[in-house]
C-alpha cells in the first residue's frame, strides 16, 4: 500500500502533470506534491503522484534493491492496471 | 539459510546476518516491531527472520491500512455504493475485505453496485469529469504516504469546480499509533509482551520526515530506525537497532537516507494541513479508539466530504468473533494462534482483514511463513 517506485521525468505537462518512464513503461502522473521538477529528474512515484526527488544514483540503487526484492513487477502491474 | 541464495547479493545479506549475530548480546533478547505492513511482507517474503539469531524477533505492527480500517467504516463505504447510488472508487486492496456478514465491496459490485478499482486519485477525478451527472466518491484509506494524493485531488476538484467529487476519508496517522501501542497495558512493564524498538515506516517518513518520531522515542525510551522496504534495508536497520539497544540509546535514526530526511516533504505536508483537520479520536481495528490519530476534511471542504454529503445510516456492525485480527494487529498474538488460520480462513476465503492484504500478517504467514519454524515472533 505504501510502495513507491523511482521513475524518470520524460516530459512536463500543464496542471502539474508529467510523463514518467520506468522500465519501459510510460505513465502520466502528478508532480503537484513537489516544489520543483525538471525533465530528466528522478522521482519516487506512489499511487500516481511523485512524492520525492532522488538523484540518479539513489534511483538506480533503489530500483536495484526493489528488483532484488521482487517488487518491481508488482508496482508496474499496479501502475498499468489500477489497484494499488 | 534457505533464502539467502535467492538474493542477488547473497554475500551482503550473509555478512549483515553474521554481523547481527555477532553483536546481539546472547544474554538478552531483542523484540523489534516493524510498524509497517510493507516491512512485514518483506520480512516474510525473504525469510529475514530465518537470517536472525534466535534472540532477535520481529513483532508485526498495525501498519496495514486495509487491516486497521474498522468494519463500521467499510460497511459505510458499501452503503454509499449500494444505497446512495454513487460511483465508489477504491484502491484494489479494499475490494475483498469482509465487512459485517462477510459482505465486501467485491460482492456489492457483483450484485450491481458501481464500484471501481483505481490506481490513483487521478483516475477517480477523471471518472468524476466523465460522469458529471453522477456522484463520485473516493474511498480514501492509508497512512501519511497516501494522504497527500487525497489532498491534491481535493484541491484539484476545487480548482476545476468539480462538484460531483467527494472523498470518504479514513486517513490515519502513524506516530499516535506508535505511542498508543507503547501506552497499552499489553506493553506496559509486567504486561503480556514487550517491544524494545521499532523499524519505522519508509514512505510514511518520506512525507512526514523522521522528526515526528522523536517525542515517542524519548518519552518511551525506545529506539526507532526508519528502514527502507527492501530486505537488505531491513537487515541493516536491525543492526542499527541492536547497536542502539546495546549502547542504551533511544534515538531516531534513519537508515533510508535515499528518500527520508528529518523534515520530510514540506509541500505535501502543507497541502495535507490545508485540506484536513485532526479528528479528536478514531477507531482502529485492533487498537480500539486512538486519540488524535486520524484526519477528516476541514470545514472549508465540507462539500467534498462524503461523510457530510450523504446521510449514512446507523448500523449494527459485526466482526467474526473468533477472528484474532485485533490481537494480531497489536503484535500480541501470532496468526497461527487463531483457530481459523489456514482452515476456515485463507487468502481465497478471508475471514479477517489481516488475511486479505498481502501486507497483513495472516496473509504473509500463509504465503511464506508456514513452512519455517522460526517465522514470526513469539510473544511469550
Ligand atoms: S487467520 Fe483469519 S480469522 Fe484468524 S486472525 Fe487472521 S484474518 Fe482473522
Amino acid at each position: 500500500m505504501c510502495l513507491a517506485i523511482p521513475a524518470r521525468v520524460l516530459a512536463l505537462e500543464p496542471g502539474a502533470m508529467a510523463i514518467v518512464g520506468v522500465e519501459g513503461l510510460r505513465k502520466r502522473i502528478s508532480v503537484a506534491l513537489l516544489d520543483e521538477v525538471a525533465v530528466g529528474d528522478y522521482v519516487l512515484v506512489h499511487v500516481g503522484y511523485a512524492l520525492h526527488r532522488l538523484s540518479e544514483e539513489e534511483a538506480a540503487r533503489t530500483l536495484a534493491l526493489m528488483a532484488e526484492a521482487g517488487l518491481v513487477d508488482e508496482e508496474l502491474a499496479a501502475m498499468q492496471e489500477g489497484g494499488s | 539459510m534457505k533464502y539467502v541464495d535467492e538474493f542477488r547479493a547473497p554475500d551482503l545479506a550473509r555478512g549483515l546476518a553474521r554481523q547481527i549475530a555477532r553483536e546481539a548480546d546472547t544474554g538478552r533478547d531483542y523484540r523489534l516491531m516493524e510498524f509497517c505492513g510493507g516491512h512485514t511482507h518483506a520480512i516474510f517474503r525473504h525469510g529475514v527472520q530465518n537470517l536472525m539469531p534466535a534472540n532477535v524477533q520481529f513483532l508485526h505492527g498495525p501498519g496495514c491500512p486495509v487491516c486497521v480500517l474498522p468494519v463500521r467504516r467499510l460497511d459505510d463505504a458499501i452503503e454509499l455504493a449500494e444505497r446512495h447510488g454513487v460511483i465508489l472508487c477504491t484502491y484494489g486492496d479494499m475490494m475483498r475485505v469482509p465487512g459485517t456478514g462477510r459482505h465486501s465491496l467485491l460482492r456489492a459490485k457483483a450484485a450491481g453496485a458501481d464500484i471501481r478499482m483505481v490506481y490513483s486519485t487521478l483516475d477517480a477525478l477523471q471518472i468524476a469529469r466523465d460522469n458529471p451527472l453522477r456522484e463520485v466518491v473516493f474511498l480514501a484509506i492509508g497512512f501519511e504516504t497516501t494522504t497527500p494524493p487525497s489532498a491534491a485531488a481535493i484541491l484539484t476538484a476545487r480548482a476545476e469546480r468539480l462538484s460531483n467529487f467527494s472523498i470518504f476519508c479514513n486517513h490515519v496517522l502513524t506516530p499516535p499509533a506508535i505511542a498508543h501501542i507503547l501506552r497499552s497495558p499489553d506493553f506496559a512493564p509486567g504486561g503480556a509482551a514487550r517491544i524494545d524498538g521499532f523499524l519505522g515506516p519508509s514512505h510514511v517518513s518520506a512525507v512526514i520526515g523522521s522528526r515526528p518520531y522523536e517525542p515517542a522515542a524519548a518519552i518511551f525510551r525506545r529506539p526507532v530506525v526508519i528502514a527502507g522496504f527492501e530486505p537488505l534495508d531491513v537487515m541493516q536497520s536491525v543492526l542499527m537497532l541492536v547497536r542502539q539497544l546495546n549502547e542504551g540509546r533511544f534515538e531516531v535514526e534513519n537508515q533510508y537516507t535515499r528518500v527520508v530526511t528529518r523534515d520530510g516533504n514540506r509541500r505535501a505536508q502543507a497541502m495535507v494541513a490545508e485540506v484536513f483537520r485532526h479528528r479528536a479520536s478514531f477507531e482502529w481495528r485492533g487498537l480500539g479508539t486512538v486519540a488524535d490519530s486520524a484526519l477528516a476534511l476541514a470545514p472549508e471542504f465540507a462539500a467534498c466530504d462524503a461523510e457530510r454529503r450523504f446521510a449514512l445510516s446507523d448500523k449494527v456492525t459485526r466482526e467474526v468473533k473468533s477472528c484474532e485480527c485485533p490481537s494480531v494487529l497489536r503484535g500480541v498474538k501470532k496468526p497461527t494462534d487463531c483457530a481459523l488460520f489456514g482452515t476456515t480462513c485463507t487468502p481465497d476465503n478471508p475471514i479477517g482483514a489481516c488475511m486479505v492484504s498481502s501486507e497483513g500478517a495472516c496473509a504473509a504467514y500463509w504465503s511464506y511463513g508456514r513452512s519455517t519454524s522460526a517465522a514470526g515472533a513469539r510473544v511469550a
